[in-house]
């Protein structure tokens, strides 16, 4: 019996140890693509290419996710305020979940999923291919000129894709709570002026959405440079980068949200 | 005395975890010379390569490229050492994600100032040695196995390096690219003075082309020899090898328990 609980003691340790060597790893690899990220920025070709990859082709699913979104918040807010005659504040209670939560935090689950996955995925197939080594061979560092690029790309992208995120959802409140239920459009659009305040609301957002585009995008660099040089590998790491960045965004999300909105004075 | 030998490996060990891959290989090769390296399946071809090039680190020994100890290295010296050097991986390892002409082109963008109208020159001469300058503007998966293998030779010549490294070059070609691509490897070594090391299991072509084989076998060097010598040789090994024969000192399966034991026969009966 003891030597089962040592046993199982054993096990708990040698997990702990390895992920807090994996996070470690983590954190060097990470370090280093943001040291060697000159030749990204010295060529900024190389994340523009990127920037289509990650950014222009998530734009669709995050344009209508976003439309989405908003209609359903148009009408669910609607349909709660009206109980307390305040329904012409459905634009302000619109803006606000986008600003502050849902554009940020929707948009990052999508940006992970769509582009996030697909960063491992290349990642992890060069590596898997010898692409990587090659590069090596060839005197040029695959962190400086294929990690760098990508999360740059993502770094950029992630911000501009929330803002259109809550800009199309904000459209998808309006056509649901005025031009659908026939709300005052007048009150709709100056309710939302008056309450939405630049930097409470809009700068906070945009801080959550950087942290959560550099959280998405250097997991998912870092698990496709990581992943076992196979077939499942790379399937392994593009799911462990769902997973992990989903996880990371919600964790953030409550630490931010706990620092940035403590209830406005 | 300037050393004509460009590459010397003294005593080299190397193994992957506890298995020990090769077990104190010594060799030496000259400046300007086509050096095949043979030897059966899985037996550290590629990982001698990768010991050459630096990509991984010996246990025990040293490989010497111009005078300077590979490992020893820090990583830019080594970078600049792999600038003159170059590659053919085994399976190509063409970027998936460049054109053929990008792939080609890569190492002149990386590490010259040429303005786009020189590489596009020097690219399209490139491809044409490997005769796939019709193929400039496809995509890797565009490209059969042999077709890939052609472009990353030309990829590999891209910068005229000293010393080209081939990995099974001739694999996948059909013979007509097979004697192109074995004249080309002997032209450039010969107008450019570089040295080629080629890892084949090519015995015939390959003894047309080089100047000196090595057969690796269980980790140490089995036999070495011009290629008349290894021609007329009647060591066991090498006439095995030459021939093609099944029975000899070469082992075709990897270590393994009794084959009995494995298949639970023993004790079947009790
Ligand atoms: N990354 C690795 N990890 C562990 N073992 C490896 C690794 N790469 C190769 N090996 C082992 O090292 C041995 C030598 O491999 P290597 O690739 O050098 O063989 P090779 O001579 O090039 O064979 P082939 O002619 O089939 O290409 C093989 O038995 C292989 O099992
Ligand atoms: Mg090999």
């Amino acid at each position: 019996m003891p030597r089962r609980i040592v046993a199982g003691i054993q096990s708990v340790g040698h997990r702990v140890i390895d992920s807090i060597w994996r996070l470690g790893y983590a954190s060097r690899f990470f370090l280093l693509t943001l040291i060697k990220s000159g030749t990204s920025l010295h060529r900024f070709t190389l994340v523009i290419r990127e920037l289509y990859f990650t950014g222009v082709q998530s734009l669709i699913i995050i344009l209508v996710s976003g439309l989405f979104v908003g209609m359903v918040l148009g009408l669910q807010g609607f349909e709660t305020l009206q109980r307390y005659g305040a329904e012409s504040a459905v634009g302000t209670m619109v803006a606000l979940s986008l600003l502050r939560e849902l554009g940020p935090v929707v948009s990052a689950l999508l940006f992970a999923s769509r582009a996030g996955s697909a960063i491992t995925a290349e990642i992890g197939l060069m590596k898997a291919t010898e692409q990587l080594a090659a590069m090596e061979m060839m005197a040029v560092d695959p962190i400086a000129r294929v990690v760098a690029p990508r999360f740059w790309a993502g770094v950029i992208s992630m911000p501009l894709l929330a803002a259109l995120f809550s800009a199309i959802g904000v459209y998808g409140g309006y056509l649901v709570a005025v031009i659908l239920i026939g709300v005052d459009e007048g009150s709709f659009w100056s309710q939302m002026q008056g309450a939405v305040d630049f930097r409470y609301d809009v700068v906070n957002g945009i801080i959550k959405t950087c942290v959560f585009g550099i959280a998405v995008t250097a997991i998912a660099v870092f698990e496709g440079y990581d992943a076992a040089p196979t077939a499942e590998g790379v399937s392994g790491a593009t799911t462990r980068t769902v997973v992990t960045s989903s996880l990371a965004i919600l964790g953030l999300d409550f630490i931010l949200t706990s620092f940035m909105f403590r209830g406005m004075g | 005395m300037v050393s004509e030998s460009l590459i010397e490996i003294e005593g080299l060990n190397f193994s992957y975890g506890q298995r020990p891959i090769l077990k104190g290989i010594d060799m030496t090769m000259e400046r300007g010379k086509v050096i095949a390296i043979m030897g059966g399946s899985g037996s550290g071809k590629t990982t001698l390569l990768r010991l050459i090039g630096g990509a991984v680190r010996p246990t025990s020994g040293y490989v010497k490229v111009a005078g300077e100890v590979v490992h020893k290295l820090k990583r830019d010296d080594l970078f600049r050492m792999r600038r003159k050097m170059s590659m053919l991986f085994q399976f190509g390892a063409l970027f998936t994600d460049l054109s053929v002409f990008d792939n080609v082109a890569f190492q002149m963008r990386e590490h010259t100032d040429l303005p786009e109208s020189m590489i596009r020159d020097l690219v399209l001469m490139k491809l044409q040695a490997v005769g796939l300058r019709g193929a400039h503007e496809l995509m890797p998966t565009q490209l059969s196995g042999g077709m890939a293998r052609r472009v990353a030779l030309a990829r590999s010549i891209a910068l005229d390096p000293l010393l080209i490294m081939y990995d099974e070059p001739f694999t996948g070609l059909d013979p007509i690219s097979l004697t192109v691509i074995g004249n080309l490897i002997r032209r450039l070594t010969d107008a450019l003075g570089m040295t080629s090391i080629v890892v084949t299991h090519d015995v015939q072509e390959s003894l047309k082309i080089v100047d000196y084989v090595y057969f690796i076998a269980d980790g140490v060097i089995a036999a070495h020899g011009t290629p008349d010598e290894v021609r007329r040789s009647v060591a066991p090994f090498v006439h095995q090898f030459v021939h093609g024969e099944e029975d000899g000192p070469v082992s075709f399966h990897y270590p393994a328990k009794p084959y009995a034991q494995d298949l639970k026969l023993e004790g079947s009966f009790a």
